[in-house]
């Protein structure tokens, strides 16, 4: 067991390497090799497009772009672990560690900003994820049980609308329903931390969450419905019943825990992902979370903002799937071996 | 009354392509401390004769009819909580690939202390002490360290002790076994099968094993039931189904088998097509059109279905032909090609 | 007698790497396989038993060249196959062929049973002189099949007409030698029987050479003319099928036999059987000199310290074993007098010592 949980750890910090060097590519080595010449980089970078030729130019060799690929690698995780200075020439601008960049359009590190956004990102995940994975596995569930009947295709159908109707669409029904016609929550928009007021926290995120968890919980009830259709129909259950084991306890004992495992992967998953930012949910509602700051960084072509927020989504990616191979050696002993 | 009586038993399965008759209209009996074995080749009921019993025959769409006593009950119409009860404690089964049919994620100790503990109202503790009396009680080495270990950490052999082992921890009064040994090598299937008998010697249950390989049933039953096209063809001691089978049906199984205890024969002599779908069972004589005696019924085969009739001593056969006549043939055509010349 | 084997095996290995951490360091092999010499004769079936784990489905598939051997030399025709480039196996290939266990898995089910059993023609970019389907159809018949089924699909035949497709497209190109890996324990036993003569029969016909790879002791019997025992990766003892099984020597051997059930409800009572504790071990670490000594009962000390080699002890019976039983050429078998009515109680082996009986 032990020998399991160090070999997941160095696998996933191998990962983190991995991915800091996919990331680095993607927006250092990629446009290069594209043809953008490093004028045209660094002027993208800091921000600076009405400027001459020539002080980009100096800009560019100041920020260091013109060095080696692997000097520049090194500088960027340097800057992640101790914090980085960047001298544009004109000014020099002081980023502390954990330094995941430096905008220059607005002038100020990275990092700071997405911590004060996280909490957000983190409530509306970590809310939605609860009520999918209730509501998801437990329509599964009864949907196996009860094969073929009216509650089975119902919910199998409205999992179908779930999986493939838009968050925008569904998000902007509910928005017009519940808060507009109804007025019985928040119109989005607002966002209450839950350590001033745990009411309002949850009043302010209530449609989020469901809308988001809909979407969810719609393929979570697929994924369980066949997961338990499965494992009912494997031996150990009729052992089970042979034993004379309440049906009850048969169902959740014995079918659901080894239908499990699959769900468990894709909710690691899921959920690292949506720690990053649930990009359209947090644009529909207008909530100040992580994936709508990344959208204006987009909008305003800021690239060190991006950057850090695509690191930031890896990094709760490469996380959640460690904490699920874990959780993965609890649930499934034969895992322990491998 | 006996132990265990099945009266005119059948499930059928609707399904899409029509009415399975997995079993139709079986009737047996079984005291305790004797053993029933039921023989037949895929698709002829055996199995599902046995989930039958248990009330374990799968989800609300088997229509179930005939009556099954256990010990002066009824449990075709008892309720499913009343049979629920029964199961585990006054009846227990074991499977064919105890591999399979342990739960991978819980260790072989706490399936036993499970099924322990559904039908005694005892401690984890206690329950756990009497799981290790019985690992040891079914031979496997250390039960006191063996109870946590997960069932892919013990040998095929190993599991299916352990597998005997829980069907035993209620001490049950009728144990169904399914293809026991079918899962395992021959040599771990031979320490299975003396297991079982002096088990079965020392609980005094009523033991039923469910096999294709007539070997295993010769080994361990007082009596043996033919099954073929969810119906009994053949019942008697094993004396009659082994030294003077009736049934063409019997006859060919047994020439089919290459037998290590006889000089090899020259060729096997096997039943001609196929085991019938039980969707279409053939109409008559479910067996008529693999039979090589079926034009001696003078047609009677294709049309009507033969009763289960007593040829002599408790002997019962189900076909057409007359009892002496299917004596004549086994002692003259059969027998004879059996045995190497 | 003298005439070359068709085929000949010599100290085949197969070992199998065992692996393991991040850097994949080799801590084990699981000898599957660990040197096993033997001849197959033209027109002869060899039957390969053992149980799970004794490398006998390994050795099938080392002489098919589905998987590579380790070490040691397959011999096939006077070619030496070991390892011979798939580009010069080819034509090869032809004449050694493999039927399978399970006839529901190996049978494409997308395919008509035309373009599986005609698949080989096309593979070897063979011209049949009456076209491809004409000489399918024949086969067909030969292996008892409807040649008139040629469109169908594999799904609507019954698990033995399934068998028989496989069976068919092994024999499309006229192989020399037919693998058999267990090519009846998936099927019901009246279907069984039907498999096993059809096999005999196509052997007769086709002048086939087979190596038959079972489990079930039974079968091997009836179907083969010489018969070679394996444990753990090596074979014990090898004999033809009368020496074998009427006067077996080694102890592994004796005990596979007696495991038998005996399908004679008057035998049960008289027969002494010998009970072999506990399971066979793991290949990955078998057990040192002989590997049947952790569970023979008759194992000295010699047995943990040097392996026996196999040696022949009568005319074409060769035993691995220091302490064989049978020797001087006794006819009191296992078995018994394996007298024809059977009414004799079989008297077991010579009578082992306490432990290993149950």
């Amino acid at each position: 067991m032990v020998s399991y949980i160090i070999r997941r750890l160095i696998a996933a910090v191998l990962m983190l390497v991995v991915v800091s060097i996919v990331t680095f590519s993607i927006f250092f080595v990629i446009p290069r090799l594209a043809g953008v010449t490093t004028i045209d980089f660094a002027s993208r970078y800091v921000g600076s497009k009405g400027a001459s030729a020539e002080t980009v130019a100096a800009i560019a060799d100041k920020l260091g772009f013109n060095d080696p690929l692997v000097v520049q690698y090194g500088r960027w995780i340097k800057g992640i672990v101790l914090g980085a200075e960047y001298d544009t020439g004109a000014s020099v601008e002081h980023c502390p560690a954990p330094c995941l960049g430096y905008s220059f359009i607005t002038k100020t590190p990275v990092w700071p900003e997405l911590l004060d956004r996280l909490p957000v990102t983190v409530s509306l995940a970590i809310g939605a994820s609860i009520i999918w994975l209730i509501a998801g596995v437990a329509t599964g569930v009864v949907s196996a049980l009860r094969r073929g009947s009216f509650f089975d295709r119902a919910a199998m159908g409205v999992a179908l609308a779930g999986v493939s109707l838009p968050i925008f669409f569904t998000g902007i029904i509910c928005l017009v329903f519940f808060s507009y016609r109804f007025g019985i929550t928040a119109p989005g928009g607002s966002y209450t931390a839950i350590t001033e007021n745990p009411g309002e926290w949850a009043y302010d995120l209530i449609l989020p969450w469901i809308t988001l968890a809909f979407l969810y919980a719609a393929s979570y009830a697929r994924l369980t419905r066949a997961g338990m259709l499965e494992t009912m129909g494997e031996d150990y259950i009729r052992t089970a019943r042979a034993k004379g084991l309440p049906e009850s306890k048969v169902i959740v004992k014995h079918g659901l825990r080894g239908a499990l495992t699959p769900i468990l992967t894709i909710f690691g998953l899921d959920l690292g992902l949506l720690l990053g930012g649930a990009v359209l949910t947090e644009s529909t509602f207008s909530l100040p979370g992580l994936g709508k700051y990344a959208v204006q960084a987009i909008q305003s072509n800021d690239l060190p903002k991006i950057m850090g927020v695509v690191l930031l989504v890896t990094l709760f990616v490469v996380l959640a799937n460690l904490i699920v191979d874990l959780l993965y050696a609890v649930v499934d002993p034969r895992v322990r071996l491998g | 009354m006996s132990f265990l009586e099945l009266k005119d038993l059948r499930i059928h399965f609707p399904t899409d392509d029509g009415l399975v008759r997995s079993v139709d209209g079986l009737s047996f009996s079984l005291e305790r401390g004797r053993t029933l074995g039921i023989v037949g080749e895929s698709g002829s009921g055996k199995s599902v004769t046995s989930l039958g019993i248990l009330g374990l025959h799968k989800g609300g769409r088997a229509r179930i009819s005939g009556e099954i006593w256990l010990d002066g009950e009824e449990l075709v119409g008892a309720s499913q909580e009343h049979v629920r009860r029964l199961r585990g404690k006054k009846m227990a089964m074991i499977f064919q690939d105890p591999l399979s049919a342990m739960h991978p994620f819980y260790t072989v100790g706490d399936q036993i202390i499970e099924a322990y503990r559904i039908h005694n109202d005892v401690s984890k503790k206690v329950a756990r002490k009497h799981a290790v009396d019985m690992l040891g009680r079914v031979g496997i080495p250390q039960p006191d360290r063996r109870v946590d270990s997960y069932p892919h950490e013990f040998s095929g052999g190993m599991r299916q002790r352990a597998m005997i082992a829980m069907a035993l921890s209620c001490d049950p009064e009728l144990l169904i076994a399914d293809e026991p040994t079918t899962a395992l090598d021959v040599t771990v299937q031979a320490q299975i099968l003396d297991l079982m008998r002096d088990l079965q010697r020392d609980f005094d249950a009523a033991l039923i094993i469910i096999t294709h390989d007539l070997g295993v049933v010769a080994e361990l039953s007082d009596d043996i039931l033919v099954m073929y096209g969810g119906k009994c063809v053949e019942y008697g001691t094993s004396e009659d189904i082994f030294e003077r089978p009736e049934h063409p049906y019997t006859w060919g199984l047994l020439g089919s088998m290459p037998r290590l205890d006889r000089e090899p024969t020259e060729r096997l002599l096997p039943i001609k097509g196929s085991p019938p779908s039980l969707i279409n069972v053939p109409s008559g004589c479910a067996f008529h059109p693999r039979c090589v005696f079926e034009e001696r019924t003078g047609g009677l085969a294709k049309v009507e279905v033969p009763e289960l009739l007593e040829s002599e001593g408790g002997h019962l056969v189900r076909c057409h032909l007359p009892a002496e006549r299917r004596r004549a043939i086994w002692q003259k055509e059969v027998k004879p090609n059996l045995e190497a010349s | 007698m003298n005439e070359e084997p068709l085929l000949s095996v010599q100290g085949l290995e197969k070992h199998f790497p065992v692996t393991k951490g991040l850097l994949q360091r080799q801590v084990g092999a699981v000898r599957a396989v660990d040197g096993i010499s033997f001849d197959v004769r033209k027109g002869e079936t060899l039957g390969l038993v053992g149980e799970s784990g004794c490398g006998k489905t390994t050795t099938g598939r080392l002489i098919t060249r589905l998987i590579e051997p380790t070490g040691g030399k397959i011999v096939f025709a006077g070619h030496d196959v070991t390892h011979m480039s798939q580009g010069r196996l080819r034509p090869l290939r032809r004449d050694v062929q493999m039927i399978f266990q399970d006839p529901y898995s190996s049978l494409n089910p997308r395919h008509t049973v035309g373009a599986i059993v005609g698949a080989p023609f096309r593979i070897q970019g063979i011209k049949t002189e009456q076209g491809t389907k004409k000489a399918v159809q024949e086969i067909l018949e030969l292996v008892g099949l409807n040649p008139e089924h040629y469109n169908r699909y594999p799904h609507e035949f019954s698990g033995g007409q399934r068998q028989r497709i496989g069976i068919a497209r092994t024999l499309a190109l006229k192989p020399k030698l037919i693998i058999a890996d267990e090519p009846v324990s998936a099927l019901d036993v009246s279907i069984q029987a039907q498999v096993v003569n059809l096999l005999e029969d196509l052997q007769g016909e086709l002048d086939l050479t087979y190596v038959v790879i079972a489990h079930d002791l039974s079968v091997v019997r009836h179907i083969s003319d010489r018969v070679a025992v394996m444990y753990l990766g090596k074979i014990v003892e090898i004999a033809d099928r009368k020496g074998l099984y009427e006067s077996p020597m080694h102890p592994y051997t004796n005990a596979l036999l007696s495991a038998v059930p005996i399908p004679d409800p008057k035998r049960r009572a008289g027969r002494e059987r010998i009970r072999l504790q506990g399971d066979v071990p793991s290949p990955l670490n078998p057990p040192p000199a002989c590997r049947f000594h952790t569970r023979c009962w008759k194992a000295q000390e010699v047995c943990r310290t040097v392996e026996p080699p196999l040696e022949t002890l009568a005319p074409g019976h060769q035993v691995a074993c220091h302490f064989p039983e049978n020797v001087a050429g006794s006819l009191e078998g296992v078995l018994g007098g394996t007298a024809s009515t059977g009414a004799v109680p079989a008297e077991a082996a010579p009578a082992p010592e306490g432990g290993a009986l149950a």
